[in-house]
């Protein structure tokens, strides 16, 4: 019973830091496998689309960004509840971790978003429903940091940015069925589980392009979340003989 | 197999080209400079810390 595979040991700090380590690497380097894939898929074979021409290849770093955005927010929140439920030290810090990443994705969702607007609709930005409610989501990644920032006490900024990311997340079905519940100008979803709209090398380019954008998030989540652990825990053992043993920060 | 019948009309994108190598670009920018960000912050951190743990050690010893 003593060697049985325990999840909740990875819960803790010590445990999880240098997994996270080793892990990372590997992220990285699927990440550029799928993204190489995705951009030869998605630039160089797959044909034009027949009512937006050559423009419609934004999609391929667009929509990987919008889902990225609306997925980070979520798994940010999924920490939160963990956190506040069950008082684990792991859950902010990987909330934290997660959120400049997330901000940035819903920034390229939008930029993107503006740049395909632009030929297409004639206008870089339109107050519509889809649109706004992607804003509102940036507005929130940027709440949260500026409100975890604020608060010295990581314990207590941990509670405060959780319960805002649990209020927030009411903004991501709104994002996600936009397009369904109003008429908006943004276009409906290219991908549905019954049928595509979408010829299989285009499809398959953005599905490449989306695990790319997955896995490099990932990628610096986790390094951003093992330098919070190092500073948080600095107190305890692990992090010290981690700290003494490392050579990371030498020469400055 | 290969969309594109030259580089020129690769680099055009029929006629779209701004907006597409504009949202590539940018995209690319981001990804490049967010790590490089995360791991000079975490260079910093990891040397203050170092400093910290130093003289505390420092401190007790006397």
């Amino acid at each position: 019973m003593k060697d049985r595979f325990n999840l909740y040991r990875f819960a803790s700090p010590a445990t999880f830091y240098p997994l996270a380590g080793a892990l990372i690497p590997y992220f990285v380097a699927v990440s550029v496998v799928f993204g190489l894939a995705g951009l030869w898929l998605g630039m160089l074979v797959a044909p034009t689309d027949f009512q937006q021409g050559e423009g419609y290849r934004i999609i391929f770093i667009h929509v990987p960004a919008s889902w990225m955005s609306m997925f980070i927010y979520l798994v940010m929140a999924g920490w939160a509840a963990i956190g506040l439920a069950f008082n684990t030290r792991l859950s902010g810090m990987m909330a934290q971790a997660l959120a400049p990443t997330g901000a940035l994705m819903a920034f390229l969702s939008l930029l993107t978003g503006a740049l395909w607007g632009k030929p297409m609709w004639g206008a870089w930005w339109v107050w519509d429903a889809r649109l706004t409610s992607e804003l509102i989501l940036l507005f929130l990644y940027i709440g949260y940091m500026a409100l975890t920032a604020a608060i010295d006490d990581a314990r207590r900024a941990d509670k405060a940015g959780g319960l805002l990311l649990l209020v927030g997340v009411v903004n991501i079905p709104i994002i996600y069925f936009s397009v369904k519940w109003w008429n908006t100008l943004h276009q409906g979803s290219s991908v549905n589980l019954a049928k595509s709209s979408m010829a299989t090398t285009m499809l398959w380019g953005m599905l490449l392009m989306a695990m790319c954008f997955w896995m490099y998030s990932i990628a610096v989540a986790l390094m951003r979340a093992r330098t919070i652990m190092l500073e948080r825990e600095c107190h305890t053992d692990w992090a010290r003989a981690e700290l003494l043993g490392n050579t990371e920060g030498a020469g400055k | 197999m290969i969309h594109w019948n030259s580089f020129s009309d690769f680099i055009a994108m029929g006629g779209y080209g701004l907006y597409v190598w504009g949202s590539f670009g940018v995209t690319a920018l981001i990804m490049a400079i967010e790590p490089i960000v995360v791991s000079r912050n975490r260079k910093s951190t990891i040397a203050r810390l170092k400093r910290q743990l130093r003289a505390e050690t420092r401190n007790t010893a006397e």
